[in-house]
């Protein structure tokens, strides 16, 4: 994986073979992206012979292609990883390419870290210098830590320094990956400014620096619902071209990732397959794009947005929930009854402007449409 | 002469200049082909009439974009325009010839035939001209204006429709050379080149190469479903021919790549003659209007064809770094907006859409790449800075100008053309009008009056009717100042005759407005001046903000305007489907939003809100009404009328409202007080409810204030208010009111004193002494009253049994103001009973009154 002789002020190649997976040590839960792909990257690689940025895998190119999906002239047949618009996947491969860092900004469930692992896989090889932004996530994350035994016996030393992903990415030229940059407290996310202006990181305590070579690169994820919680400096903001990715475009698309999660989740949780429950599916997504979109589907009225999310994800809990209340309280088939409630609550959070909006959507779109009688009355029950 | 000079004189002809009509990079390598050959006359594919127009263009008050605009004299309906922008090919030339003092002529097929063809194949009127040539992709420069904006849309469909048949020369081009969007190719192989070759290069090489390929396409396709080509192609080739005795064969020839070939193809005088023989003719007058960027963008009705105008000039006036431009053009933007854009996102940007250029292997960063740029790092990957560019740079809002000594525009001519026919004539001195709508022709003023309105030409103002105030009758006030003729000619550029351009005004307004109200006024005004064809779009509007606006106040104030436009519409006979569809839907948004809305107010607000319970319950009784035939039951359980969703249910729905209202403890007492008495008014109270809400709402545990304000709500004065009478007659609910306000604690009583005195001051003088009276002669005591004798209860205020005789003597009179018979009427005890079991007429009871009874 990096047998790469990359000029690094930093040896720090023993972390990275610690962190590779052991050999014959049983099958991963979930393989990173590089190793479930490697086929498919090494026969891009192969066939690539666009210019490729320093240290770079692959050629931009070659990047779009293997997130988009496409066949190569040896007949090769890359499967999509990314199912959206062309334009974004060239935009976030472009900014990879200079020296601006990468934020993926989407609401829940729009696959921002799915992309952003597939990236740092084809770009750099490795998915794995990732850092998971939390409330609690420390500057160590992102700048360093040390060793204390080794600190406590020999001083410091760079022996004694743990590197983060971040520091061994820019010795290494590599991407890193920081997961949720607005939950990361704004002190500590402000760390990132010197790394990616300056392109370094400096340790203080032994008066050294470690440079970014090139290659290095940042993406960054953030969901767009929670702007506020830590917002980023505008002096951070601005070292990031932001790539918003969106909802799904079409309702096929989205009934579709819908009814193929709801499916996964009721096997694990043991729920009957409900055969019937398409219709209802539907709808529920139907209603969900309609409010979310302030528009009807027949794109003849306009309507009020509620505060909530309503994104994909949101979808999928309603028809699971309604899926269990059918299983265990109803007649195991999916009907207007079960999703009712788990929809009101997912567009009523706000219970004063909320409910307005959602009893207008009763009253000036459902009451009127062919077939949603059912539905208007059991949501008319839900929301008295 | 060089090696190139040769050449050109080696052709034996003119030079023929295949361009793409509002190409910049076809504009920039036109010019550079005429400096390079120097011709002694220039052809343009356009309209010959327009010929002596061409000299206006030198003139300082030319700017463009301007279009050509050709009319049927007598109809300006029917009109053509051959739009010009600062980076056509055609208007570059001739810029080019009038600098130098080289003739022009226009070379297409003359307009009077054009037009009189449109005519004859009505439907062909999406705009033939230039569609096809050498721009494919573009939809129609040149478009006929239907007679009617209406019909223009479904034209424009048609003419759309009929394109797919056709073949789009550049997209098979782009397909050979293996791109899918045809437009991007052509802007990569031409628009986005910059004279690369260097000052030795030849100016006429892409020409030449464009002739060829469009030559093999011809060859392939033939005419390519251009029914009217091979006549215009026959007409230009004579006119070249004329041109070449006239001046030789030193000419240059703009006109539509397509058409390159056709020109160089040998025909016969005599087969061309031929061709042309026997064309429908009409006269047809040409003029130069200004035109806009937005005129010339595909999304308005008389497109062009051209997606980015803003983008195009930006792309031709740029003399170098048109990306680095482009961005810093955009940055000044942003920043006027308040968006934090600095140098460093400009570098920044300009770097992201070269890369973007370079993975998509385009020679040139495009619109694409610079929108994906722009979003990605000034907007913070936001939607919102995008369209606004798209708005103001990409279309951008420039407006041509035309000098003023251009023959004037048709609309001026259909404005004088309906003074004749109206007997209306323009004068300078101020004048009054009284318009009787009743007559055809006053209908007609006041039709053409609202209509310049519209367009911003105040020649009349309407005044307020002295005396009458009949809806058939209108006052104006004339008077023709002098700029207005500026104003009809700057109102040129909505259409050619009164209705059209303002039906096109209208339609833009609406799009425009800011507010619900402003959307409301607006559709008054469309029914006022007559624009059915504008009211589809301001009622989409009109739903469009109504369905965004969270406030109640402005949906309340917007439906008592919009029902009488309702009415108006019927009795005007339009079509008011769509009217009372948006009317219901406002409506039943009112209702939803009303309740959570009537919370939580203060003294202020809980007055006009009461403002706005009226007016809606006023609007909700006149929209429910029964159309023509009425309906007997009031709750038909079939499917209800398909074109009126659930008007019968209206009202029951606002009766809900109210009565959800009216029982709502956190609203005020003003607002329940009134939601009560509407529903007593409406019967929609069961019996003695209204006493058990006064009951209620005058009990000991209510702030006395509070309660107060319930006595205005409910008996009080105002516009919905009955001047005290209900209290005269209905005993009970005065026997409240009295029993309530001699518990009010003596502290209280300061506070509550100035409310009621404020309900019961608007009462007559009258009233007030009768009111004084029933309360000084108190109740009368329940014991009095005869058991059982059903009769007598209900009368209240009024002694037990019935004097018969005495009752006798009012029957006559009565019957007579009722229209009964006299058997249904009757004096038998029978007859009587019979009468109360039903459903009372209305206006018996007070009638019943007047009989003093046991006194």
């Amino acid at each position: 994986m990096s047998e790469n002789s990359f000029k690094t002020t930093d040896d720090d190649s023993r972390a990275r073979d610690e962190a590779a997976p052991e050999a014959g040590g049983g099958q991963a839960l979930r393989p990173h992206a590089e190793d479930s792909f490697a086929e498919e990257l090494k026969a891009l690689a192969a066939a690539d012979d666009r210019p490729r940025p320093e240290r770079w895998r692959l050629s931009p190119w070659a990047v779009a292609t293997y997130l988009l999906g496409g066949t190569l002239a040896d007949g090769t047949v890359i499967t999509p990883k990314y199912v959206g618009p062309r334009r974004i996947v060239e935009v976030a491969v472009t900014t990879l390419a200079t020296d601006r860092a990468l934020l993926l900004l989407g609401v829940p469930g729009t696959a921002k870290t799915w992309v952003s692992e597939h990236l740092a896989a084809a770009v750099s090889g490795d998915s794995t210098l990732l850092v998971q932004g939390t409330a609690g996530t420390p500057e160590e994350a992102i700048r360093y830590g040390w060793n204390y035994a080794q600190l406590l016996a020999n001083g410091p030393s760079r022996e004694a320094l743990v590197p983060s992903p971040v520091m061994r990415a820019m010795a290494q030229g590599m991407t890193a990956r920081v997961e949720e940059l607005t939950r990361i407290p704004a002190d500590v996310q402000d760390t990132l400014i010197t790394v990616l202006s300056e392109k370094t990181l400096p340790i203080p305590e032994l008066g050294q620096e470690v440079q970014a070579v090139r290659g290095f690169n940042l993406i960054a994820t953030a969901n767009d619902r929670d702007r506020g919680v830590n917002e980023l400096s505008s002096a951070l903001r601005r070292r990031f071209n932001t790539v918003v990715l969106p909802l799904p475009a079409t309702p096929d698309e989205e009934v579709d990732i819908v009814s193929r999660r709801v499916e996964q989740i009721g096997r694990s949780l043991d729920l009957p397959a409900a055969p019937e429950g398409m219709d209802e599916i539907r709808r529920v997504v139907t209603v969900f794009r309609e409010l979310r979109g302030g528009i009807t589907a027949d794109g003849r009225t306009k309507l009020k947005s509620p505060s909530g999310t309503l994104s994909t994800a949101e979808a999928i809990s309603v028809v699971t929930n309604g899926l269990a209340l059918a299983a265990h309280f109803g007649d195991g088939v999916l009907r207007s009854g079960d999703v009712a409630a788990g929809i009101l609550g997912a567009v009523v959070r706000d219970p004063a402007a909320d409910r307005v909006v959602w009893q207008e959507y009763l009253e000036t779109v459902v009451r009127e449409r062919d077939g949603w009688k059912d539905f208007y009355r059991a949501c008319r029950e839900v929301s008295a | 002469m060089t090696e190139r000079g040769e050449r050109t004189s080696n052709r034996h002809g003119p030079v023929l200049l295949g361009v793409r009509h509002h190409g910049p990079g076809s504009a920039r390598a036109v010019r550079a082909a005429l400096e390079q050959c120097t011709p002694a006359a220039v052809l343009i594919e356009g309209p010959p009439e327009a010929d002596e127009l061409v000299p206006l263009a030198a003139q300082e008050g030319m700017r463009p974009p301007v279009a050509l605009l050709a009319h049927v004299q007598d109809d300006p309906g029917r009109a053509a325009f051959w739009p010009l922008a600062e980076f056509s090919p055609e208007w570059v030339a001739m810029r080019w010839a009038l600098e130098r003092g080289v003739p022009v002529r226009f070379i297409d097929l003359p307009a009077a035939h054009s037009l009189a063809m449109t005519a004859e194949g009505q439907e062909e009127d999406g705009g033939e001209g230039r569609r096809e040539d050498g721009g494919g992709a573009e939809a129609a420069d040149r478009e006929a204006v239907g007679k009617e904006a209406g019909e223009q849309e479904a034209a424009d469909q048609e003419a759309a429709d009929r394109a797919d048949l056709r073949v789009d020369p550049i997209r098979v081009l782009a397909g050979a050379a293996g791109y899918d969007d045809p437009e991007r190719w052509w802007e990569d192989v031409v628009e986005h080149r910059r004279e690369g070759g260097g000052p030795g290069a030849d100016a006429l090489a892409p020409f030449t190469a464009l002739a060829e390929a469009m030559g093999a396409l011809r060859e392939a396709y033939g005419d390519g479903g251009n029914d009217r080509d091979p006549v215009r192609e026959a007409h230009m080739r004579l006119r070249l021919r004329a041109a070449q005795r006239e001046f030789g064969d030193d000419i240059a020839v703009v006109c539509g790549a397509w058409h390159v070939p056709a020109l160089v193809r040998r025909a016969t005088v005599t087969a061309d003659r031929q061709l042309l023989k026997g064309l429908p003719k009409v006269k047809a007058s040409v003029t130069w209007v200004p035109w806009t960027h937005r005129r010339l963008s595909r999304r308005s009705g008389y497109g062009a064809g051209i997606d980015s105008p803003g983008w195009y000039g930006h792309l031709f006036s740029a003399p170098d770094r048109p990306v680095e431009r482009w961005l810093t053009k955009v940055a000044g933007l942003l920043r006027a907006e308040d968006y934090a854009v600095s140098s460093a996102h400009v570098i920044e940007a300009v770097r992201l859409a070269e890369g973007l250029a370079t993975v998509r292997s385009r020679p040139l960063a495009g619109l694409t790449e610079l929108d994906d740029a722009i979003r990605a790092v000034m907007g913070d990957g936001s939607d919102a800075p995008s369209s606004l560019i798209h708005d103001r740079l990409v279309v951008g809002d420039v407006l041509g100008e035309v000098p003023e000594d251009a023959p004037a525009v048709p609309l001026q001519r259909d404005i004088a053309r309906s003074q004749r026919a109206l007997r209306l004539k323009p004068e300078a001195l101020e004048r009054e009008l009284e318009l009787d709508l009743r007559k055809e022709t006053d209908a007609g003023r006041s039709r053409l009056l609202h209509r310049l309105r519209l367009l911003g030409i105040p020649w009349g103002e309407p005044t307020r009717s002295r005396g009458s105030t009949g809806t058939f009758r209108e006052s104006w006030r004339l008077r023709w100042e002098p700029e207005l003729s500026v104003r009809v000619a700057e109102a040129g550029i909505w259409g050619t005759t009164v209705l059209s351009a303002a039906t096109a005004k209208a339609a833009s307004e609406a799009s425009g407005a800011a507010t619900l109200a402003e959307v409301t006024a607006l559709a008054e005004r469309c029914l006022l001046a007559e624009l059915p064809d504008a009211l589809p779009v301001v009622m989409r509007a009109l739903s469009d903000r109504a369905a965004l606006d969270a406030d109640v106040g402005h949906l309340a104030q917007a439906l008592p305007a919009l029902v009488r436009s309702v009415r108006y519409g019927d009795v005007r006979g339009t079509d008011a489907a769509v009217l009372r569809e948006v009317a219901t839907g406002l409506a039943e948004r009112v209702f939803v939003g009303l309740p959570p809305a009537c919370l939580g107010l203060d003294a202020d607000g809980a007055a006009e809100m009461r403002g706005h319970l009226d007016a809606t319950h006023q609007a909700v009784g006149l929209l429910a009404q029964p159309e023509p035939e009425p309906e007997p039951e009031p709750e038909p359980e079939p499917e209800p009328d398909r074109r009126r969703p659930g008007s019968a249910g209206l009202r029951a729905r606002w009766a809900g409202v109210l009565r959800a209202v009216g029982e709502r403890d956190a609203v005020p007492g003003l607002i329940r007080g009134r939601a009560a008495r509407l529903l007593l008014d409406d019967g929609e109270l069961a019996d003695g409810g209204a006493e058990r809400l006064m009951g209620l709402a005058l009990s000991p545990g209510v702030p006395p204030t509070d309660a107060a304000g319930w006595i205005e709500g409910f008996v009080g004065g105002g516009p919905g208010g009955d001047g005290g009478m209900l209290l005269v007659h209905d005993e009970r609910l005065l026997a409240l009111v009295d029993g309530w306000l001699t518990s009010v604690p003596d502290a209280a009583f300061t506070d509550v004193l100035p409310l009621l005195r404020r309900t019961f001051a608007e009462y007559e003088a009258g009233v007030r002494r009768t009111l004084g009276e029933l309360i000084r002669r108190g109740p009368t005591p329940p014991s009095r009253r005869p058991a059982g004798d059903a009769t007598d209860a209900a009368a209240c205020g009024f002694g037990p049994g019935l004097d018969r005789d005495r009752a006798a003597a009012v029957l006559p009179t009565l019957r007579l103001l009722l229209g009964i018979e006299q058997h249904s009427f009757g004096d038998e005890p029978a007859g009587d009973a019979s009468a109360r079991t039903g459903p009372r007429p209305e206006g018996v009871q007070p009638l019943k009154n007047l009989i003093p009874a046991g006194s």
